[in-house]
This record gives structure tokens, sequence and C-alpha cells, in this order.
């Protein structure tokens, strides 16, 4: 009973930041039908942003918000920089300025900062652990299994309750037909890559709260594991990315649990061989987009 | 109303539309008919916005929209209904319809009243309101995006081969909905394989051959002068 409930609550905080990450990957995806390569290099920014406000001396959540901030403009800025100049022109040009500028803000961070690991200011509760049930179990996960339920009621509400996450959803599906509609391209890429900035900055907070530190590299491993989720999930399915990303994590936790010690390294490899597995029986995803669409 | 001038569409090499000029009085229906391959669709959907042109111009009301983005387009009162209809299958009927309003969307008792008129044009998307689009018949499809062109309040109708694929009783259904909408003083561009039921509802029509207009005049006209059979046949 216990270690249900402790691997339950593994695989719910690990999920809900995978669905986080692969939620702010998959809505640029869907509706440019372009992977975001520059997507990890927001909670990279995210990171250091809250090491920079560390010397502010304001209140954490303040600092925590404006680490948010930064990623949510710096999604806006990719957008700007890297996809708007050669969105009209090539799928391979958006490719490379996307890599371009992930290179760029890596290398930034390298120069004006440092290689090594920077400490982010975090809370003393980033640290304390509960007991729930015989279960002594990290507050933080409990905060990440909060804070993703939250985001994913919030985000489900915005794309079905209002004009705007409707559109986006239209779009998505269609993006000539709503701009027909009069559903303004820019507007609605915009608000994606808006909405990305604030997926990755608090799984940003999240992911590095578990760290405690920030190194140049470090959206690299969010990256990957957006790709594999919204993989898994059906890179054109809002819902798919979600439930990639939390069958990505119960995979994860399962191997975790079960591998012996010395097998635990080659853990990856064990992940990617099961999304192997899963891609040859759905080579779609789990599920499928919306039928029709086209780039532009 | 709108006046197309020497209108050239390419993709890539190909020249799909190849000097076309034609016009659409107010109030009017225009047919723009042409075997498959002629370059009607391209025409419409550079008229739309959604194709650059590639030389020549397009006037409505008097203003040039040449490079108008489609989102604009809608704005100045123009309304397309795709020859792929382009229903977003995932979303409701509701929901569809929602986006044909997306300009007016501050005008929530006036969006609330256009429903109201379209459900009771279509009653069958007002019983299907909450279902998903895509699981909607080929007609309710069909009567789904033309409800949804008339929510954006057009000026200008462009209608792609409405009766593409649907059973004669609903092709006769989808003609009397734009008789409707004819008379109401919409001016509607209409492309269509229908011919003859085309040529009924229309004032004026232009034939379309590889890219360019092989014939021009009223409805009565090119019914008489032109051998409708060929038509089909890309003669
Ligand atoms: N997306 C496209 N890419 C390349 N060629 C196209 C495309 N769409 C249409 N064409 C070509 O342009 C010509 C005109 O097509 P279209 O405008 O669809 O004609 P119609 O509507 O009269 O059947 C055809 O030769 C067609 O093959
Ligand atoms: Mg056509």
């Amino acid at each position: 009973m216990t270690f249900a409930l402790q691997f339950l609550i593994d695989v719910l905080s690990l999920g809900g930041a995978y669905a986080l990450m692969a939620l702010g990957l998959v809505i640029v995806y869907g509706i440019l039908r372009l992977v975001n390569f520059a997507y990890g290099e927001l909670i990279m920014v995210t990171g250091y942003a809250l090491f920079l406000a560390g010397g502010t001396g304001l209140p954490w959540l303040v600092m925590a918000a404006m680490a948010i901030l930064v990623a949510v403009a710096t999604g806006i800025l990719t957008e700007y920089v890297a996809f708007r100049p050669v969105r009209a022109k090539s799928v391979t040009a958006v490719l490379i300025t996307s890599f371009a500028f992930s290179t760029l803000l890596q290398n930034a961070a390298l120069l004006f900062i440092s290689p090594r690991p920077r400490n982010v200011p975090l809370p003393p509760i980033f640290s304390q652990t509960v007991e729930i049930a015989g279960v002594v179990t990290p507050m933080r996960n409990l905060l990440t299994i909060a804070a993703a339920a939250i985001l994913l009621a919030v985000f489900a509400f915005l794309m079905r309750r209002t004009v705007l996450g409707v559109a986006m959803r239209a779009a998505a599906s269609n993006f000539t037909m709503a701009r027909m509609l009069g559903v303004p391209a820019n507007l609605v890429i915009t608000s994606a890559f808006a909405i990305s900035g604030l997926l990755a900055g608090v799984v940003g907070i999240l992911w590095i709260g578990r760290i405690g530190t920030v190194v140049p590299g470090i959206g690299m491993e969010p990256l990957l594991v957006a790709f594999i989720a919204t993989v898994i999930g059906g890179m054109r399915s809002l819902s798919g990315a979600v439930l990639g990303g939390f069958l990505l994590a119960f995979i994860d936790t399962t191997l975790n649990y079960t591998l012996a010690q010395d097998l635990l390294k080659f853990r990856d490899a064990f992940t990617f061989g099961l999304v192997i597995l899963i891609l040859l029986w759905r080579p779609q995803g789990l599920l499928k987009g919306p039928a029709t669409g086209q780039r532009t | 109303m709108l006046e197309v001038k020497d209108l050239e569409v390419r993709y890539g090499a190909i020249r799909a539309v190849r000097g076309v000029s034609m016009k659409a009085e107010a109030g009017q229906l225009v047919a723009l008919l042409g075997a498959n391959g002629a370059g009607k669709s391209s025409t419409l959907m550079c008229v739309a916005g959604a194709l650059r042109a590639a030389a020549g111009s397009i006037r409505l009301m008097g203003e040039d929209v040449t490079s108008a983005r489609p989102e604009a387009m809608v704005r100045k009162g123009v309304a397309t209904v795709t020859e792929t209809r382009d229903v977003f299958p995932d979303l409701t009927v509701s929901e569809n319809l929602l986006l044909g309003s997306y300009v007016h969307r501050h005008d929530r008792a006036g969006v609330a009243a256009d429903r109201e008129r379209m459900l009771q044009l279509f009653p069958r998307l007002g019983e299907r309101a909450g279902q998903a689009a895509g699981t909607l018949s080929g007609g309710e499809q069909q009567m789904l995006v033309i409800a949804r062109a008339m929510m954006t309040r057009p000026k200008l109708l462009l209608l792609d081969e409405p009766s593409l694929g649907l059973a004669p009783a609903i092709v006769d259904q989808i003609f009397e909905m734009i008789r409707v909408l004819k008379s109401s003083g919409l001016t509607i561009v209409l492309v269509e394989q229908n011919v003859s039921k085309a040529l009924q509802l229309a004032d004026t029509a232009y034939v379309m051959r590889l890219g360019r207009i092989a014939a021009a005049g009223t409805a009565a006209e090119i019914a008489a002068t032109t051998d409708l059979g060929a038509l089909y046949l890309g003669g």
C-alpha cells in the first residue's frame, strides 16, 4: 500500500513535469508543424533569471514570477527572431534558425555567466519532506503535482472556453481556414509561443528546484523528454502530449524501481527501446490529432 | 463590388491562372464554370487572400486588395467556402460557428442573433450543436461551412463547388439555400460543376479553360452558346 502510494506520487510528479514540458512544445508544433529546438533554452533562461534575481533580495515568489516572465518574453522573442522572418520561406530555414537561436542562448549563458553550475535561490519548502500515510516524500513532488494539475486545468479551460483558445485549436487543425475566418495568424502564433514560454517557465522552476543549480545545457533533457512524450502521444494532439508525458514518466519510474542498480545507468536505453516498440505498434502516436491541415 | 484584372496565380512553375479578368456587381450571382483543373479554385482562393497573386489586381468596392491577407479580406466583407469544405473536425458545430463570428466577437448580442438566424436556416446544425463537426455527413458539413461563412457577415460570398459529392436531394437543398442568400442581396461568386443548376441562379457567368476566361456573358447567353457537355470534358 505504501509502496503503491510512493509509486503513484513519483509517477504523478514526474509525469506532471513531463506533461507540461510536452504541452509547451506541442502547442507551437500543432500550429506551425515545426519543432522549436530552442524550447529547452526557455527552461535554461528561467534558471538563470532566477539565479540573477537571487541577488535582489526580493521575496522568492516575486523572483520566481519574474523568472517565468523572462521565459514568456524569451518565447515571444524566439518567434520574432527565429520564426517570423523565415516562416513563409521554408521548413529547413526555420529548423536552422531555431537551432541557431538555441545555440546562441546557450553560448550567451556560457560567455556571460559561467559554464559551471550556478545555485538558484529556493525556498526551504523545496528541500523539506512530508509523511503521508507512512510514505516520506519531498514536498517539491507534491508542489509539482499541484502546479501541473492547476496549469493543465487552466490550460484546458482556456482552450475550450475562450474565443482565443478555440481559435488556436482551429488554427492547429487548419491554419489557412482559420485565417479566412479572420483569426490573425500572428496573434495565434505569438500566443502559442507565449503559452509555450509560460509552461517552460513553470516547469523550469520545478525542474531546477529538483537539482538546485542551473547550467547552460540544462534545457537538453527537457527538450528530449518533451519531444519523446509528444511523439508517443501523437505530435498533433494536446491531450496526446499530456498522456505521453505521464506514460513516459510511468516507464521511467517503473524502470527506476525495477532495474538492478548496475543496470540503472542504462535506463534511457530501456526507455527508448520501449518508445520504439510503442511507435512500431502506433506510428502516429497514441492519439491522432486533427485529420486535416497544412503548413504556412 | 468585385473587379479582378489580368490575375495570374502560380504554383512554382505551374501557371494555374493566366490573366483572368472578371467582375461581380453588387447583389449579383456570378457563376464561374469550367473543367477540373481550369483554375477556378485558384482564382477564388486568390480573391480570398489565401493565395498570392503573381500578377494582376483585385479590387473590392473600389479598394485595391491584391495583396491583402486572408484575415484582412474577411474583415472587408469577403467570406469563403472552400472546395474541401474545411470544417474544423475536432471542434463542435457550435465552436465552428463561433469562429465564423470571430471578427464580431465583441458584439455578443449581434453574434447571438446571427447564430439564431443560421440555425433557423439550417435546423440540422442546431440539432447537432454539441457534436464534433468531423462526425457530420457531407451535406451537413456543407451547411455548416456556409452558415459559418455567413456568421462573418459577408458582402461577398465565394462558394467553391458546394454541391460536390452530395446526394441529389441534398444538392437541391444547397441550391435552395444559395437562392435564399442571393435574394437577401448578397453578392455571390459560385464555382460549380453542376452547370445547369448554377446557370439557373446566375446573373452572369464566366467559363474558364486552362487558366483563362474562354467565354463570358449573361447566364442566358452562356447557357445558349456554350456546349455545356464540353465543360465537363475540358473541351
Ligand atoms: N497546391 C497546388 N500545387 C500545385 N498545383 C496546383 C495546386 N492547386 C492546383 N494546382 C494546379 O493548378 C491548376 C488549376 O487548379 P484549380 O484552381 O484547382 O482548378 P479547378 O478549381 O478549376 O479545378 C491545375 O492544373 C492544378 O493541378
Ligand atoms: Mg476547384
